[in-house]
């Protein structure tokens, strides 16, 4: 069976005054039905401009989609017409993004961003329509629901917002669900409640995610697989338990030694990744992390790597993966 | 308090209590309630030492840091700096104040002039302050003080814009040691930065703690980053402090049913560990502090409640060597 979504090559570019940035470049993976998929990346790494592209909710301009395919139960989603394409946003992927307060409309009720998309998808009736949203904000944890289907946006906390945006996401019985940033907003007892609940609420209805984070601490606790992005493209894939343990990309090893760990005790100095993230109009044709690379040689400046298999279902694209892999086994064995 | 002598603070906190009016009306102002954002707290530290101080938004954190630097004139309490009592002082009282103590924001966008030149971001403190009267020196200074923070000095022809967001928060810290400060509040100074960069700018606050003998009140919502760069921590709920301990002890050892709520909800960087780790999200979601709970304020959401705890406010105790809780189900 082929997966549920395939991105294949992907590009998307901006055009900018200081020149023309390529935010998405060239990236391809899957989701099969069900699973949760993290991509994880730093500020300007790619990754929401990568699920935007998606769905096609690029500005244009300044943004265009220049390349590849998004192949999404056997359809390519860059073919669609635009009203086509409509009726897979919100149907059959949901989305629930960072920022609740800005992406629900603050002069609807919080019933009508419900049963509008139900009318929209389902062509619900009013009643039937209204019926549902009721049982939609009980399942997302919502107490008092029909005193809150009236009320607006604003008089509703933080956490209580996001949940309704994952009623809206749900909504509709989605295959799949994009998460931007879901909870980097929320305070972090609010961020678990939010993130426990998605968790659940997929699993049980079956729905694949795309979980798009900068925190490492919420791909461990909840992706099986994972996508590391750095200046636009995916420098390493691999199960959660390949990417943590035995991480085969330079960015990926430096990145995970610079997280302070709340379960590991005090060290008043940390391990940063030295240098500054790449400026993306100024990117030549070798590995942009090179700059920042302890195992960079001249090779590095000279093409751009590509994700190459380095173990079974485990992706790297660098030209020193096995000095990397070496260099992590020598610190561990003179660690032990 | 401790069997070993302790050198006294720089600065001790007692009873401090912040309430922000609720007022209706226009013409005629009346007064409805209040905002109870700091609510009775106590702590102490020591010259050269780094205190954390934690919780989520709305917990009076930022208040407390504001009542500090006398940005806020707090309605109760003492806040005793090197042996002074600045709680009450007038505006104009402060001014030499003012040098001694500084602050880094968070955001290294909004707490910069974009219209100013770095290099005159950070003169214009000593300029005010007439500690260098002389332009060429200042401006040799200024090139010094970038340097230390691990910027280029020619920096300081730049604007803000110009620059990252890590190189931002360096020139914020450049700016807070303009004036040879022997306090500093850093109030999320390292929040908005990514993981990368943040490791960064963690160091340099340490290196700098070290080289110029600084002590930090380290506010953050980020309890990984204040585990390491925190000796002492304290925790915050709904403006009050429920738990204060050594930062190991504290991460090690939570005591308080909040602070334990708070530390599971924290996902740690490693599937393996993630996949052994206990997790109960605390349930609800903090109630306002126009109307706290009677009692314990964190009765309403806490799994080890018993009756007493809705009407007795528990107070700090020491159940350890320097590791203090307020709550009576404790023991």
């Amino acid at each position: 069976m082929p997966p549920l979504l395939e991105v294949r090559e992907l590009r998307t570019e901006f055009r900018t005054g200081a020149g023309i940035v390529r935010a998405v470049d060239g990236i391809s993976y899957t989701v099969e039905a069900g699973e949760t998929v993290a991509i994880v990346g730093e500020s300007g790494s790619g990754k929401s401009v990568e699920a935007l592209s998606i769905l096609r909710l690029i500005p244009d301009p300044p943004g265009r989609i220049i390349g590849g395919e998004v192949l999404f139960a056997g359809r390519d989603l860059r073919k669609l017409s635009e009203e086509d394409m409509r009726k897979i946003r919100g149907r059959d992927i949901g989305m629930v993004f960072q920022e609740p307060m800005t992406s629900l409309n603050p002069v609807l009720t919080i019933g009508r961003q419900i049963t509008e998309t139900l009318e929209q998808h389902q062509g619900a009736d009013r009643a039937t329509a209204d019926k549902r949203a009721v049982e939609l904000l009980e399942m997302v944890g919502i107490a008092d629901p029909r005193r809150r289907l009236r009320q607006y946006p604003h008089q509703l906390s933080g956490g209580m917002r996001q949940r309704v945006m994952v009623a809206v996401a749900l909504a509709c019985n989605p295959k799949l669900i994009i998460a931007d940033e879901p909870t980097t907003a929320l305070d972090v007892t609010i961020q678990a409640q939010i993130l426990e609940l998605m968790k659940s609420l997929t699993e049980r209805m079956g729905v694949a995610q795309i979980i798009i984070t900068h925190n490492l601490g919420v791909v461990a606790r909840y992706a099986a697989r994972v996508n590391v992005m750095y200046a636009g493209r995916i420098v390493e894939a691999g199960s959660a338990e390949a990417i943590y343990h035995e991480p085969r990309h330079p960015y990926t090893v430096a990145l995970l030694k610079s997280v302070p760990r709340l379960d590991q005790p005090r060290r008043a100095r940390l391990d940063p990744v030295e240098g500054s993230p790449p400026d993306l109009t100024k990117l030549d044709g070798g590995c942009a992390f090179r700059p920042r690379c302890r195992f960079a040689v001249e090779a590095c400046g000279r093409s751009m790597p590509a994700l190459e298999t380095v173990g079974s279902g485990h992706l790297a694209a660098c030209f020193r993966s096995a000095e990397v892999a070496a260099a992590r086994d020598s610190a561990r064995e003179s660690a032990a | 308090m401790r069997d070993q002598p302790r050198p006294a603070p720089l600065l001790e906190v007692r009873g401090l209590a912040m309430h922000f009016p609720i007022t209706e009306g226009i013409v005629v102002s009346r007064r409805v309630g209040e905002v109870k954002a700091v609510d009775g707290i106590d702590f102490s530290i020591a010259r050269g030492e780094t205190l954390g101080l934690v919780g989520e938004s709305g917990c009076g954190k930022t208040t407390t840091g504001r009542c500090i630097l006398r940005l806020e004139k707090p309605t109760q309490g003492q806040i005793l700096y090197d042996g002074q009592d600045i709680a009450r002082l007038a505006p104009r009282e402060l001014v030499g104040l003012r040098r001694r103590m500084q602050v880094i924001f968070q955001d290294p966008y909004s707490s910069l002039n974009p219209r100013m030149k770095v290099g005159d971001i950070i003169a214009e403190p000593i300029r005010v302050h007439g500690l260098e009267p002389d332009p060429r020196r200042r401006r040799d200074k200024v090139r010094d003080l970038l340097s230390v923070c691990g910027l280029d000095p020619k920096f300081v022809d730049r604007y803000p814009h110009e620059m990252s967001g890590g190189q931002r928060q360096r020139v914020g810290i450049a700016r807070a040691l303009a004036m040879d400060p022997e306090f500093i509040v850093c109030d999320e100074a390292v929040s908005a930065l990514d993981v990368s960069i943040q490791a960064q700018v963690v160091n340099l606050l340490e290196d700098l703690r070290e080289r110029f003998h600084l002590t930090y009140l380290f506010i953050a919502h980020d309890l990984s980053v204040v585990r390491h760069l925190c000796q002492r921590v304290a925790v915050m709920y709904l403006g009050r402090i429920v738990e204060m301990a050594e930062s190991d002890e504290l991460f090690d050892h939570p005591l308080h049913p909040y602070t334990q709520a708070l530390l599971s909800a924290v996902p740690v960087p490693d599937p393996r560990v993630e996949a052994r780790r206990q997790f109960r999200p605390a349930k609800g979601e903090v109630p306002s502090p126009i109307n706290p709970p009677s009692g314990c304020v964190f009765h309403p959401r806490c799994p080890m409640a018993v009756d007493n705890c809705k009407k007795a406010r528990p107070e700090l105790r020491e159940m350890r060597p320097g590791h203090w809780v307020a709550c009576s189900e404790v023991h």
